[in-house]
């Protein structure tokens, strides 16, 4: 999943890598940053590494292998992974002997063993840290036995254990005797919830969800029943549907679970195997052999990162974490600076993205007037007009260092190329992608005029752009180009047969020259963008998005049902931090109806919709007025919300003394807490049920909050809660900490068995099943405050009008959940808040953040160009059998009522190909991979006699 | 008052770092992305799987 992200990073003509280095200083003013960087060498010139490893392979020196959490041995010189970026190697000189191999093999000449540590500036207007964390060491945790006992493993080392690319190629092993093993159990909190032993008081948030991960792919890989036991305290899959994962693993998979406190962890000497020493919930001690175990460690900054911050003069918390206030989640205490990912605070990955794209909303928002100041256009010559012309092909075979030519015969296959029809020229290259080769086709292809390339290679999906950029740069229309991967399909995999391997070359370069001379030049059509965005719900989410936009210079139109901003939070009164929400909406609403940039539509319902990206149209009524308007716009965020459940579970509604957590904070802001001896919360009501398999997020720590108000009101005040796991994930946690010593009593329970309510003239009783004491006890209490969990809001008639996708408890549903959280589907439209998944304030508000930044790289053009790699209908005998407007996954064909014929809008459509498969008429074709484009590969393969 | 600089720089080249790159390049800044190790990547590059797709990390 990240590996196309790494190739966007590393080609995208706006972002300079700066590897092997770090910050030394910043100096100056928010806009106008003075950066001094420490540039280490790294030995190799990254611009001249071509990453064909040469160099490795001749190294003589064996070093542990970091990458793969020293589980083994790489070379001195060497490269982290297969799909580094950028594809170039390093020297680590802790271990090189200065040899001079590498420098001797390296055709690139890359090699510099005098590269030296150096200081560079730069200016920079905003600066951004994301430094992130590693995971904790738990060498000093004498109990685990860990790097004592050899197969006691961090989660770290499973996940390289588990990796196809890690030191045991994807086989499930165990380090002392590569046995596989059996029982495996992941300890929980390992370096989390543990300020005595690991001085890390916070959940780092992502351990339960790996555990969980870890074992059912363990499961996958074993050979036979592997059993799997997580020991846990609580298990907090919190995230959105990660309930429904967590559940997956315990009833389908089988995973067991369970309640215990480590006590100790000792080795069979004899086997290997690993006894586990715990405390049940009862209290007991229990010991239970496992073959191998997995130490869920916790995410930790680094001691260095610490230095960085006290080096920029950046506050940092107890836990080294950017102290954030929960209304400007990625602001650090120094204006102009902005954090995102884990240095924030502990986070999964979907969040790291969600912040890092808020983080980017500020940054940019400060130097929105230098917008495109910096930036370097490429300009690209007019296209030659090929029409009429007959086909000349230039074939470029590269070497790729060794790693084609040291098994294929390139000349071979490069006299074999010009005997083929329509080849005007041919060339070998050491490096077809390096930059100097790229001049050189540029001067072939002028001097020979030629209208067609092939290049026999490696992968299009790496290298396939750059190429195209070339044809473009002098142009030639870029469609006019293909590839033959002769290496990841041919020379990799047929190293020990030579011969055959050439043989293969040349067939795949004959079948890429015959369809190269079939090749049409396409247009990519262009399309405007309108400037202006709509945003949908004006609670926290919607308002903070605008603000967003607006910063950056674009118009919003800001459309709210209800008739006044503010949404679900009007309800709510201070955050767990003790910050005033009410205050805070009040500034927000004046900052957004200040703006100029935003028009504010109060009391507004959409009731039409049409469009694509950058040119959408929206149908609005104001006020329940006769008249519809129609807003112009090029991008959409949807920030619909959610708010309270109303129960239906434990009497609510029957009796005033039973309430929600929500009517509790009020009651506790309008009346206090003097009057109440005791009050029962019940966890989980209408979450993480048969209704809503979901848990809800907040619930736990609206709980705890409103436990510790009441402590806080009223400290002789009884507090029980009633949970059944205690989700205060990442920093929450402390607050949980300190409600229990306070005297809040929490008291487990299993979902099988909830707890009894009847009300009474005393009070409302409720028996539960204690864990502990393992029998039933009975609490009378002056208030039942019932956690109930959030549901979307009613968005039936806005999705259908929008056609925009929700899951089965009414959430919106994001592109990806890992990858694109904040985006939706369909291509201008992106989401925040809680009409996304239930979250904190905090987190709202950085994912509304996200989706303003995430529409400005929208919006900062002032035209899309749209990929020519389309499907077409031939309406002429097209028969309308809607077999495409079935088979589409992204609802593009439709079928035109006054035509009477199949429409494609070709700006929406992806150009996945599936309609031109399923036509049983064979009358829709896909541009670039047209019928005879296929079919000329076939021919000329079979041609070569097979 | 300076003139403001049109650059941002980003430290650290995990999926954060590189994701708030991606979104200021596309957005018509100039970015600088630094990172301490010879390679982009970060943490989400040494995970097997991620859940809850269960898809190649990679």
């Amino acid at each position: 999943m990240i590996s196309p992200k790494l190739v966007e990073v590393g080609r995208h003509t706006n972002i300079n890598l700066i590897t092997n280095s770090e910050i030394e200083n910043i100096e100056g003013e928010p806009g106008d940053f003075d950066v001094t960087l420490v540039n280490r060498p790294r030995y190799i010139d990254p611009v001249k590494c071509t990453g064909c490893g040469e160099c490795a392979r001749h190294c003589p020196v064996t070093a542990v292998n970091y990458y793969n959490m020293n589980l083994d041995d790489r070379r001195a010189t060497y490269i982290e992974y297969a799909q580094a970026v950028p594809l170039a190697f390093a020297i680590d000189t802790d271990t090189c002997i200065g040899c001079g191999l590498c420098e001797n093999m390296c055709i690139a000449k890359a090699i510099d063993y005098d590269d030296k540590e150096r200081t560079s500036k730069l200016k920079a207007g905003s600066v951004i840290l994301s430094a992130g964390s590693r995971g904790f060491d738990p060498s000093s945790l004498d109990y685990l036995g860990y790097g004592k006992f050899p197969n006691v493993v961090t989660s770290e080392e499973f996940e390289r254990i588990l990796s196809a690319s890690g030191p045991y190629f994807g086989h499930l092993m165990r380090p002392l005797d590569r046995e596989e093993p059996k029982k495996i159990a992941w300890l929980q909190c390992v370096g989390s919830r543990d300020k005595n032993r690991s001085g890390n008081g916070y959940c780092s948030s992502v351990c339960c969800m790996y555990a969980v991960k870890e074992a059912m792919i363990s499961k996958e890989h074993a050979h036979g029943d592997l059993d799997c036991a997580i020991f846990n305290m609580d298990i907090r899959t919190f995230g959105k549907d990660y309930e429904k994962y967590y559940l997956r693993a315990k009833d389908k998979d089988g995973v067991r679970f369970v309640k215990a406190r480590i006590h100790t962890i000792t080795e069979v000497p004899e086997t290997g195997d690993l006894s586990v020493w715990y405390v049940d919930e009862t209290g007991a001690t229990q010991e239970e052999t496992f073959n191998m175990v997995v130490l869920s460690i916790g995410l930790q900054i680094q001691p260095k990162t610490v230095e960085l911050a006290q080096r920029l003069r950046i506050e940092l918390n107890e836990y080294n974490f950017t102290s954030a206030a929960p209304f400007a989640p990625v602001k650090t205490s120094r204006p102009g600076i902005y954090t995102c990912g884990v240095l924030q605070g502990p986070k999964d990955i979907p969040s790291s993205i969600t912040e890092a794209s808020a983080a980017a909303c500020l940054a940019g928002a400060d130097l929105a007037e230098a917008r495109g100041a910096d930036i370097q256009k490429i300009t690209v010559p007019d296209e030659i007009d090929i029409s009429g012309q007959e086909p000349r092909i230039g074939v470029f075979v590269c070497n790729c260092g060794i790693n084609i030519g040291g098994i294929v015969d390139v000349p071979a296959v490069r006299e074999y190329a010009a005997t083929l029809p329509n080849v005007t020229f041919t060339d070998d290259n050491l490096f077809t992608c390096s930059q100097d080769t790229q001049d050189k086709i540029k001067e072939v292809i002028i001097e020979h005029k030629l209208n067609r390339v092939v290049v026999a290679s490696c992968s299009p999906k790496t290298h396939e752009q750059m190429f195209m950029e070339t044809l473009e740069a002098c142009g030639i229309n870029k469609y006019l180009f293909e590839m033959a991967n002769i290496r990841n399909q041919n020379s990799w995999i047929h190293s020990k047969t030579p011969e055959i391997a050439t043989q293969k070359a040349k067939d795949l370069v004959r079948m890429s020259v015959a369809r190269a001379a079939v090749l049409n030049t396409l247009k990519e059509k262009i399309v405007p963008i309108n400037k202006q965005a709509l945003i949908i719900g004006g609670g926290i989410a919607g308002m903070n998005a605008a603000l967003g936009l607006g910063k950056q210079g674009f118009d919003v139109v800001l459309v709210e049902k209800d008739t006044q901003l503010g949404g679900f939070a009007r309800q709510l009164h201070h955050t767990i931090e003790g910050e005033d929400i009410g205050a805070y909406i009040e500034k927000l609403i004046a900052d957004v109806e200040a703006d100029n940039k935003i028009r504010v539509l109060k009391n507004t319902r959409i009731v039409g919709f049409e469009g694509f990206k950058g040119n959408f149209a929206t149908e609005v009524i104001v006020d329940g007025s006769d008249d519809k308007e129609k807003i112009k716009h090029g991008v959409i965020i949807v920030a619909t919300g959610a708010s309270e459940y109303k129960p239906e579970e434990y009497s609510y509604g029957e009796d005033k003394r039973i309430v929600t957590q929500v009517e509790l904070g009020h009651r506790l802001e309008e009346q206090g807490a003097s009057d109440l001896d005791s009050v029962v919360m019940i966890q989980c009501v209408g979450s993480r049920n048969d209704e809503n398999e979901n848990c809800s997020r907040i619930c736990c720590q609206n709980a705890v909050k409103n436990a510790l108000d009441i402590k806080r009101l009223n400290p002789d005040a009884q507090v029980y809660i009633l949970y059944r796991d205690i989700r205060t994930y990442g920093l929450l946690e402390d607050y949980y900490t300190k409600a229990r010593e306070l005297g809040v009593i929490f008291i487990r329970f299993d979902q099988a068995a909830p707890p009894e309510v009847q009300a009474s003239d005393d009070g409302v009783l409720v028996r539960i099943k204690d864990h502990i004491l393992q029998q039933d006890v009975d609490i009378r209490a002056d208030l039942l405050t019932l956690s109930a969990g959030m549901v979307a809001e009613d968005t039936d008639e806005l999705s259908g009008i929008m056609k925009l996708n929700r899951n089965p408890e009414g959430f919106f549903i994001e592109a990806h959940v890992k990858l694109r959280p904040v985006d939706m589907p369909s291509d201008g439209i992106f989401l925040c808040g809680s009409a996304h998944a239930p979250k904190l304030i905090s987190e709202t508000i950085a994912q509304a953040q996200a989706a303003a930044s995430r529409a400005t790289t929208f919006l900062a053009r002032d035209e899309i160009k749209l990929s020519a790699i389309t499907a077409k209908v031939d309406t002429d005998y097209c028969v309308k059998c809607l077999t495409c407007v079935r088979s589409c996954p992204f609802e593009v064909p439709v079928f035109n009522t006054h035509e009477k014929v199949i429409e494609i809008n070709e700006a929406i459509c992806h150009g996945c190909g599936v309609c031109t498969a399923v036509c049983p008429r064979e009358t829709i074709q896909l541009s670039f991979y047209e019928d005879d484009q296929i079919t000329s590969k076939i021919d000329a393969l079979l041609a070569g006699g097979m | 008052m300076t003139e403001k600089s049109g650059s941002v720089l980003v430290l650290g080249a995990g999926i954060a770092g590189m994701q708030a790159s991606l979104d200021l390049a596309n957005s018509d800044y100039n970015v600088y992305l630094v990172d301490n190790s010879p390679t982009i990547g970060g943490m989400m590059s040494r995970l097997d799987k991620t859940f809850p797709t269960n898809d190649c990390a990679m």
